[in-house]
This record gives structure tokens, sequence and C-alpha cells, in this order.
């Protein structure tokens, strides 16, 4: 392991809370609704970070608790079997139901658990329940789908057959590259979880094997492997080196022959590695200081220092665990500094005083940082863009180089007056 | 329990957040867990403000619950002092704070600051967003003014005659999130300086504590926004007999009316009368004859109660249309709203939900929509054309652009705003003109692109599948070619009445007659 430096912070946060991957779980799988058992603020959450309002009815929607649900869990019960029986009735297409908890719900101890059970009694053949927590008391941001994953599990049939599993939400378009190079290398039955749709649950058992996709999934690896499923241990998908050893990961777990694996990606290579030029030269020396929200910033960092040659002020994640990270941070550079957690101010200051070229933070930092001069970029479009992968390497580096290479065009003359 | 896809109004603390976000040198605790800290996006993002909000969120998490919460609100509280070294400090909770029953406020109090603490208690489980920005700025202003209650006299509003001054107001209600209110307070500022009126204090928006503290060297108050400030402005005039405006400045005629009341309470003499007409090419505009096309148009109109109400008088008496619907997602505003609905002989609808608000609309079939981003959303679905009159807003609603609403700029800005999206009058002389050649579609409602196919797909559903009514009612081959021939932005009304005119007339089968019957029978 090289010699990472690892800091712990607590303080006031500055992040989303889990019910926010709502916002990609329900797209990734059409027939599933979401149904947050929560507060006003818990509606205004997710509207205000995905723009609700384009849809003519989403997929997602808020239980709000009111006075009278607050007086007796009884009637808070019933109640909920209520705005259920109505929303089923009103989107009879909808094959798994959510019921998500929230930070209210988890505080007055609301059983979403026998909520569930009842109503899959009741539904039996129609619609299935499951419950899990996407409350800011316990999850940040993307937690919110390590909990509706480790949900899932237990309504996952048991297989021994072999097969290679995909965990985490990917776009489709990049699930379907995943999937081609898995085939020309050989690995024939590939699944993914989440599926594209909730009620086609991959089959799992000890000759599967866990590749995960994305670095924010520990209860849903852990229960996984109480299942029996074997975790292949690698670094993420990002950028062509996390994409390569990812490949190759996979590869060894299905005794494939590296050199065949080279065969088949190398062509990827050399193609990503032209298209990464133009951004290379842009982010190459540039001072990066990655602020805690969505847990790939370990993997981000490790992609723009390796492969885009920046430098690395500050890596912060809102949660780190070593051991699912421990391949991703073996490839760090010596002396990075990792700071798990948050206090938002003192971390705002070790921007300022560090100066950097480019701050990745959440949309509520962004402008007061750029109003500072500070170049930035939201997180959350990583959660929402194809970021994945050799293919993507290029477009992955052009979310970084695009606000720097904004910079330069308004802040420099190029036209003469004539 | 309320089922909501989509609410119009946040919880009551993002109100708080309005007030104190709006204000220098105020600082607001929050006891909330992280995920509230959303609430900061909506300032930079929606507002493109170059600030963080201040705000200090305390984001305590589920293992501290079984500890002391306490002790986290105290020492969050302890370095936001310190780190912000605010003039005032708002306290409170969000929902989630509010259970455990911490009561930062208390906490605050007992910790021997100097500075005047407000303490908010806002219930979020039963009030919204509108609700809490108004008890805020209400209960700031009353802890900072309530020493000098007993010492003061009443204010009269004619002081300034004494003092041999001119005459001064409070702006009271503007803030950040709220609809143009930026470039409203310029406006009413530019207005009441014409007629010899100075601004004392511009408040929430742009105030510090020193500023809350100044209200009372004004004679009276400037009720801009009552959704804001009408509970301020009540109790300014309970303890320190300061009056306030009831007429909200939106359209020429309630601008020249403000201006009245205005000089009225102030006893000033208003000198320049027959000019107000002349400051807003509104009247003329709507006058001309290109305008004669506005005439009757069908609005349908939904929003926050102030800038509903305001949207249905200039509709109706000053751009010649008619209202065919009127709503508002603010139970507060609720019994202003119906009473306009009913002189506009239409039903109120007061609701939370716009897919009941989106239902509304299909039923009015309206040519234009006035309402919220929601509103142009499902307009949008609908094909028909709409313009934002009221939040909730979206970052296109805080134009780089002097846009305001109020005054006679804000008329200007409201004729073209609502004008534009429709088509201008001689184009729609042509386009009735020649209809029935073969290159017009139905879809040339306007030069703007505002329509999409979908209008076709809502209102033109009998001429494909739905051959007849849904109770049962037979359209015939010459009643439906003689539906066809009717403009597409009524046909929907024309359809509806002439089946309902049907089932009344226990007629079984409709013809190109009983449409015409329908007709002169709803005339």
């Amino acid at each position: 392991m090289s010699k990472v430096e690892f800091n712990k912070e607590t303080g006031p946060r500055e992040v989303f809370c889990g019910l926010t991957s709502i916002v990609w779980l329900h797209r990734r799988m059409p027939d599933a609704f979401f149904l947050v058992v929560g507060s006003r603020t818990c509606a205004h959450l997710i509207q205000s970070a995905a723009g609700v309002m384009i849809f003519a009815e989403p997929r997602f929607g808020t239980a709000i608790l009111e006075e009278k649900d607050l007086a007796g869990l009884a009637d808070a019960h019933e109640e909920l079997d209520r705005v259920v029986n109505d929303l089923i009735a009103r989107r009879p297409e909808i094959k798994t139901l959510f019921l998500v908890g929230s930070c209210p719900s988890e505080v007055i101890k609301l059983d979403l658990a026998t909520v569930a059970e009842k109503l899959n009694k009741r539904f039996l053949g129609q619609v299935r329940f499951v419950n899990y927590s996407g409350s800011g008391i316990e999850t940040t941001f993307t937690q919110g789908e390590d909990g509706a994953l480790k949900a899932l599990i237990p309504l996952m049939d048991s297989s021994n057959e072999e097969k290679l599993l995909l965990v985490g939400t990917l776009a489709n378009n990049v699930e379907d590259r995943f999937k081609k190079i898995f085939k020309n290398l050989g690995i024939s039955n590939i699944e993914s979880f989440p599926p594209r749709q909730s009620t086609e649950l991959p089959k799992i058992g000890k000759n599967t094997k866990v590749l995960l996709t994305q670095p924010y999934l520990s209860d849903t690896v852990r229960d996984l492997k109480h299942r029996g499923c074997e975790i292949i241990s690698a670094p993420f998908p990002l950028g062509i080196e996390g994409s390569t050893e990812w490949f190759l990961a996979a590869a060894k777990a299905f005794k494939i022959n590296e050199l065949k694996v080279h065969e088949i990606i190398s062509p990827l290579i050399n193609r990503a590695k032209l298209a990464l030029e133009s951004h290379k030269e842009i982010l190459k020396g540039k001072r990066l200081f990655l602020l805690p929200e969505s847990q790939l910033e370990i993997s981000l960092a490790r992609f723009l220092h390796n492969e885009c040659e920046m430098d690395l002020i500050e890596v912060g994640t809102p949660y780190l665990n070593k051991d699912l990270m421990k391949e991703e941070i073996n490839l760090l550079p010596d002396n990075t500094k990792i700071v798990e957690g948050q206090h938002v101010e003192k971390q705002l200051d070790r921007v300022r005083e560090s100066n950097p070229d480019l701050v990745v933070c959440g949309m509520g930092l962004a402008n007061p940082l750029e109003a500072e001069g500070i170049s930035t970029k939201w997180s959350i479009e990583m959660v929402f863009s194809p970021i994945h992968g050799i293919d993507q390497a290029a477009d992955l580096a052009g979310l970084f180089s695009k606000p720097l290479r904004r910079n330069q065009i308004l802040t420099t003359k190029t036209l003469v007056t004539h | 329990m309320e089922l909501t896809l989509w609410t119009y109004e946040g919880p009551p603390h993002v109100g708080a957040m309005r007030i104190a976000s709006s204000m220098k040198d105020i600082h607001y605790v929050l006891h909330a867990p992280q995920g509230d800290t959303y609430a900061d996006l909506l300032f930079t993002m929606i507002e493109r403000r170059g600030q963080r909000p201040p705000v200090t969120y305390t984001t305590f998490q589920a293992r501290d619950l079984g500890g002391d919460t306490a002790e986290l609100v105290k020492k969050n509280i302890k370095e936001a002092v310190e780190r912000f070294k605010p003039k005032t400090l708002l306290v409170g909770e969000s929902c989630t704070a509010e259970l455990i029953q911490d009561q930062p406020g208390a906490l605050a109090k007992g910790m021997g600051f100097d500075m005047p603490i407000v303490n908010l208690e806002l219930p979020a489980y039963s009030k919204k967003e509108n609700w809490g920005a108004s008890e805020t700025f209400y209960q700031l202003t009353r802890t900072l003014l309530k020493e000098k209650v007993s010492s003061s006299e009443k204010i009269s509003p004619l002081r300034w005659k004494e003092l041999g001054r001119r005459p001064k107001v409070n702006i009271l209600g503007p803030s950040l999130l709220g609809f143009r209110c930026r470039d409203d307070v310029i406006e009413i500022q530019r207005i009441l300086s014409e007629q010899g009126i100075d601004t004392n204090v511009v408040a929430p928006l742009g105030a510090s504590p020193d500023d809350i503290e100044r209200l009372i060297d004004a004679e009276i108050n400037i009720c801009l926004y009552p959704e804001i400030a009408e509970a301020s402005c009540e109790w300014l005039k309970r303890n320190f007999g300061m009056e306030y405006t009831k007429t909200i400045p939106i359209g020429i005629k309630n601008t020249i009316e403000f201006i009245n009341e205005v000089h009225k309470k102030l006893d000033l003499p208003l000198t320049n009368k027959k000019e107000l007409e002349n400051k807003s090419k509104l009247p003329w505009y709507s006058k001309s004859v290109d305008s004669n096309y506005l005439t009757g148009k069908r609005v349908f109109i939904f929003g926050d109660g102030t800038h509903a109400i305001a949207a249905a008088k200039i509709a109706k008496e000053e751009l010649g249309f008619e209202v065919v619907g009127l709503g508002t997602y603010s139970r507060e505003m609720a019994r202003k709203v119906r009473a306009t609905a009913k002189d506009l002989n239409v039903e109120a609808l007061i609701t939370n939900n716009y897919l009941e608000v989106e239902d509304a609309m299909k039923k009015a079939s309206p040519e234009l929509v006035l309402g919220t981003q929601m509103e142009r959303h499902s307009a949008k679905r609908l094909g028909i054309p709409c313009s934002v009159i009221s939040t909730p807003m979206h970052v296109q609603d805080v134009p780089a652009r002097y846009s305001p609403q109020m005054g006679w700029e804000g008329a200007n800005v409201i004729f073209d705003d609502w004008v534009h999206p429709l088509m201008m009058g001689l184009e729609e002389h042509l386009i009735d003109m020649f209809k029935h050649d073969f290159e017009f579609v139905d879809g040339h409602q306007s030069h703007l692109g505002h329509t999409s196919t979908s209008t076709k797909d809502f209102l033109n559903s009998d001429e494909k599948e739905e051959k007849n009514s849904k109770e049962g009612i037979i359209w015939t081959e010459s009643g439906r070619a003689e539906l066809t021939k009717v403009p597409f932005f009524v046909r929907g009304k024309v359809k509806t009445n002439t089946e309902k005119y049907a089932i009344l007339r226990g007629i079984p089968e409709i013809s190109d007659e009983t449409l015409y019957d329908a007709k002169a029978y709803f005339s």
C-alpha cells in the first residue's frame, strides 16, 4: 500500500443524503416506484436535486408525515397503507415498490419492514415491497443505492451457475459495452445488479463472481458475501488504468489468460489515450481539491493524477471502507491526503489557503467558490453521466477540463478590434 | 399522510433561510441532519448567488441520537458565532430535529452571548415555506424592536410634516427566491421617489439587523408581498401605530391605486395624477388595434396568492382576456383568491396537487396559462402557451435584464411576457383566413414555437380512436366534421359542452345541428 495519509474530520457537512440516489435508481428500473416516507423537506430535496418538474408523473414521491401521523404510530401505519393503496390504484404498472425511510421516519421508528411485509401479503403476485433507509442521519448521497440494493438481495433466488455479476448502477450504454467486452474475453454469463427490470433479479450463489462497478456498496457487498458470492478485488472502472485492472481482475477470476485481455482491450486503450490527450494538456500540472460527496472521490483522484497528471491537494470522502478501496489506494501517489468526513468550514479554509485550480464539490458550494475565483466541477454530474470504462475515459476527463477551458476562454482576449 | 410527487413550497425552515440569506450580518444555526444542506443550492443555483447562505447545519447523525445532541448544537452555535460574528443569531430546527426536542433556541439563549437571538419555532409537519419566511421575519422584527415598544409614541403617518422633511416609508417583504423581488424594489423605490417619498428601509432583502431597528424612523410601511410581510406589518401597526398599504402595485390600475393609497395615508397631495396613465406602454399597447385579437382570450391562472390575484385583475381589466380558471397553492391566501374568483364567476382552485391543477387546466381549455414553473411544464405537455408569474421558480425566472412585475416597467414586462407566447393580431387574422389551405396545420399557433404536436393529441382525440363520448353518446359524421372546423384551441370545450347538452336533452347522436343547438344553448 502506498504511503497515503489518512485523516478524519467531523463537523457541519455540505452533502446530499441517501434519498438523492433515487434520482438515478428509478431510471435504472423503470418498473419500480420509490416512495419516501418522510417530510416536506424530503420531497423538496428530491425535486430540487432532480428537477422533477419535467416529468408528468415521476416514479418517485413522498408520503409526507403530518402532525397527526406523529401522534400515533398505529395511525401512521394505517395512513401509509392508504397512500400505498391509492398509489397502486393510480399506477398499476408498478412491479416493485420501494418504501424508503427518511430522517423523520427513522427517528419516530416507523417500522417500514413490517409495513412492507404486510403489503407483500396483500399484493402477492402483483407488486413486491421492499424497504430501506435513505435517511441523512445514516446515509450520504450514493449510500442510498447501497441500501436499495441490499434490500433486494433477499429477493434473489439461489443458483450455483457460474456467472459474472456486475454490481452498481451503470448507464445502459456503458453496461452494453462492458458485456460485449466480457463476451469477447470469453465470459458469456454476465448479469447486472440492479437489473433493468426490477422483477428480473439475478440468481446468486457460490459460483457468482461479483465485480463492483461503483465504490459505495459496502453493505451490498457484505450481504452478497453472506450469500456465498465471491467478490473480485479490483480498482473501479474509471479511466483507462482502473478499467484495465478491472477487466484483468475479472479475467483472472475466470482463469482467462492475461494476454487475451490485453489483446482485446489494447485497441480500446490506444484509442482512449489519443482521445485523452487534449484534456490532459489542460489538466496537466493543475492542482485539484476534492470535497467529499459521492465516494467516487478516491477513484477520480487516482484517474486525474495517474492519467491526467493533476496534482492532488486533498481527497475528501464522506466515508472510507479501506478494505473495499484497497486496490484504489494502492494506485494513489505517495503522500496523498485523504480526509474522511467533513467540517465544511475548516475544509473551505483549506481550499482557500491551498489555492487550487479546480475543486470538485456539491452544487451548494460551486457558485460561491466560482465567485471567489476558484473553478469547480459539481460532483453530482459524476453519477448522472456515463463515465465508466475505457471508452469513456476522455469523457470523464472532459468533465474536469471543461470548467478550466471555459475559464481560459473567458479570460483571454482572442479577437482584435478592427 | 399526504402523497406528494412535487411540492409548490418547501418546508418552513427554507422560508427562514430565505430571510437569513436575504439579509446582512445574520447567521442561522439550523439543527438538522446533513441532507438538509441541499437547500443551499436553491440560493446558489436558482438565484446564482455568489455567497453561501449564512447557515450552519448541526449535522447530527444516527449515532449522535443516543448521546448528547444538545452538546452538538451548542458546539455548532459557538463555532458559528466565533467564525461569522453575526449581529443577530437565528436558531431553529428542521423537521427531524423538531422530533428530538433539543430546543436549540433556548440552548443558545443560555450561552451568554451579547447579540440578540431569535428562537425560531417553525412547525415542519403543518406549515410550509412562505409561512416560515413570514414567521421568521416577524420574529426577527419583534425581537429587535420590542424594547422600543413602550417608550415609543404611536407613529402618525403625518409625522413627516412636523419633522419638516419628505415622508419616509419602509418597503417590506422582498426576499431571495421571491418572484422578481430584486427588480420590483427598484421600480417601487423609483415610483415613490418621483412622488417625493423617501425609502427608509428595504427589508428583508439587503437589510441588516441595524436596519430593522430603524424601521420606526419611517411613517408607514409598504407591504409589498403580504405572504412574507403582512404579519410584521400588523405587528408594527399594533405596537407602533404604523399604517401599511394593502394594494399590490402589479398592473396599471393597481399601481395607480397603490400610489393613491400611499398619498392618502401620508396626506400628501397627488399632483401628477393625469400623467400616471402614460407612465407605462401597457394601456396604449392594449388599446392599439393589433390587440383586438386579445379580446376574450381564455386564460388560466395559478400561483401564489398575490401574483395570481394581480394576474386575474390585469388579464380581465387591462388586457380584456377571459379568466377561465384561478387558483393558488397558498392556503394562507385562499380567502382572498376565493373572493377574486367569485368576482370573476369562476371556482377558485385551492390545492397543493399539481396533477389537480393540470386536470383543471385541461378542462378549462385555455389559450394561455399564467402559472408557476410547474404549470409551465403542464402547459407544455398540453401544447398551450404559458408565462410564469409566480414562485416556485427556476433559474430562468431570475433574468439578467431588469424585469420587474410591479409598477410601470412591470406592466410593460407583463404585456410582453404574456402576449408574446400568443400570436400577433395580424397573424391570427391571416391564419384564420387561410386555415383551410392544405399548408395550414393546427400547430400554427405561435411564431415562438410554443406549440407541440400534443395539442393535436389532446384536443383532437375525437378524430382518432375516441369516436364516441365516455357517456356512450355517438358522434355522427356530420357532427365530427363540424367539430373539426372549430378552432383547435376551443375544440375541447365545444366538444364537452355539446356532449353535456346532448346528455341534458337525452340526445343519443350528435350531428352538426346538435353542435349548433348546443352553441346557442350555452351562449
